[in-house]
């Protein structure tokens, strides 16, 4: 058992590593999410009155309700940005070094998504502090309460970015990414506006960000940091983390993922 | 497990027995079969596009075998992917260390891997280097490193676990030609000394000596296989290669 600990340990271990490495990627992380809660969130406070509503016991701040979105967005780059660097891993020798482990091949996967879902805890909690200080004051428990949330959060879109590791087939379809996968989901969801208030301009997009699972990841985060639970979210976020996390265990299997289809050279 | 070790040493290190493979249409590998002893530097010889890859993918299960058979000290690849998995090291062609991570992070890294703990895999990591003269470069970044070095790192960590079988796609691949022979003479130590059977893919003649067992792959079968001697007779390893894929200088 302690060889699989210290496997999974390994994994994890390397992927701090790297990140601590690349300060811009830590700086950037942060930036992001803050643009959103200093320019765009004060300046949409004065369009956007909120009413209240679960899991908020009283009127709110526009960035009071934005956060939870920026905490899954957070996690969203993050997913993608692992994305990113497995398919550069497959490009150097370092994916197969990983691969060639004689730990079973969903285990790898799985502990490169543990290791994945560290790195955005500690970007989302750096994020936090910096918008409690900006006046955005969940219940304190809620930081705690969060954190299975947002590892389960962190699972969905990391399993997502895993998923589309296994389907991109070079470094540079990544930009692709961004724009078919990042976008959509971060709009078309309940990250800038409630449900309801989507609804009120287009039933369809309401319908798109009632499927999206970002939506969920947002929803779960939100309820958890004010010491709630939205079973329905728990629920979608548990089931499409499994399906994608399954497909990518698939695409990674040797009998039949893009490891297979793909010629060697020599 | 000495007792194991020893009985390893009986048994082939790697033993591939009639593989095919195919892409599609395109058939990479056809009907090959080859064994590698404990302790012998066994070449692979091919040219680019011979199937060299395709059986390393096979051979470290990236691929799935539809046909043939794949041991690795015994243990079928198939059935027991574990065993025959712990017991081997690679080297892949195309570099594997972590170039912003210290020589020490990447072989810690490399050991975890192997579910070998972290003081562990610094110990063995540092006989390994000291071996090679590097053993004082632990804390230096893979990026301060020449390309020999680091492929000298990276076959040290590949051999952490020490396994029975190493495994070495083309790693001398863009290094020049001192670098080269350091890393062919440093793997040719490895197997006499430590018992440990290396398979060494290359279309590099001059990486072979003349004792080593050579199996030609030629567009995915297996033309000759015998002592570079042998194979090469009277007009040397080079000509005959050459003569038998009708290829260019290889």
């Amino acid at each position: 058992m302690s060889g699989w600990l210290t496997c999974a340990g390994g994994i994890v271990w390397r992927e701090a590593l790297r990140f601590v490495h690349q300060r811009g990627r830590f700086l950037a992380a942060l930036v992001r999410p803050l643009v959103w809660l200093f320019i765009f969130a004060v300046g949409f406070r004065a369009v956007l009155g909120l009413p209240p509503m679960p899991p908020y016991p009283t009127y709110i701040h526009y960035e009071d309700y934005v956060v939870p979105g920026l905490c899954a967005m957070i996690q969203l780059f993050n997913g993608m940005q692992s994305s990113l660097s497995m398919v550069y891993d497959r490009e150097t020798g370092a994916m197969r070094t990983l691969l060639v482990s004689p730990y079973p091949r969903w285990f790898l996967l799985v502990c490169k998504l543990a290791a994945s879902v560290t790195v955005s805890l500690f970007q989302v909690y750096a994020f936090l502090l910096i918008a409690w200080a900006w006046g955005v004051e969940p219940p304190a428990w809620g930081f705690l309460t969060v954190l299975p949330a947002l590892i389960l959060s962190g699972m969905l879109l990391g399993a997502i970015g895993l998923f589309l590791s296994s389907v991109i087939r070079q470094l540079e379809n990544f930009a692709g990414v961004m724009n078919f996968v990042i976008f959509p989901m971060f709009f078309a969801s309940s990250a800038l506006y409630p449900l309801w208030r989507i609804r009120e301009g287009s039933v369809l997009l309401h319908d798109i960000a009632l499927f999206n699972p970002f939506t969920h990841c947002v929803e779960l985060i939100r309820f958890a940091l004010y010491l709630d639970v939205e079973w329905v979210s728990l629920a979608a976020v548990a089931g499409t983390t499994a399906l994608f996390l399954g497909a990518a265990i698939l695409a990674y299997d040797p009998a039949r993922g893009i490891m297979a289809r793909r010629g060697g050279r020599g | 497990m000495e007792d194991a070790r020893a009985a390893e040493q009986t048994v082939p290190a790697l033993l591939v027995e009639d593989l095919s493979h195919s892409y599609g249409v395109r058939e990479a590998l056809r009907g090959v079969s080859l064994g590698v002893a404990p302790g012998s530097f066994t070449a692979l010889l091919g040219v680019n596009g011979a199937g060299k890859t395709t059986l390393f993918n096979l051979v470290t299960g990236l691929f799935a075998r539809r046909s043939g058979r794949i041991e690795v000290c015994g243990h079928d690849l198939r059935r027991a992917p574990r065993a025959a998995l712990a017991r081997l090291g690679v080297v892949f062609q195309s570099r594997a260390l972590d170039a912003n991570l210290t020589v020490a992070q990447n072989l810690a890294y490399m050991g975890a891997l192997r579910g070998i703990g972290r003081r562990a895999a610094l110990a063995r990591g540092e006989e390994l280097l000291d071996r090679i003269g590097l053993a004082d470069r632990m804390g230096d970044k893979v990026r301060a490193l020449s390309g020999g070095q680091s492929r000298r790192i990276e076959i040290a960590g590949s051999l952490l676990h020490r396994p029975a079988l190493l495994l070495c796609d083309e790693p001398t691949v863009g290094l020049d030609v001192k670098s080269r022979r350091g890393i062919v003479d440093y793997v040719h130590a490895l197997a006499a000394d430590e018992g440990l059977g290396v398979l060494w893919a290359t279309h590099l003649i001059d990486e072979i000596a003349p004792d080593d067992t050579v199996h030609v792959l030629h567009k995915g079968s297996v033309l000759a296989t015998g002592s570079a001697s042998e194979i090469g007779g009277a007009e040397g390893l080079s000509d005959a290669f050459l003569r038998m894929t009708g290829s260019e200088a290889a």
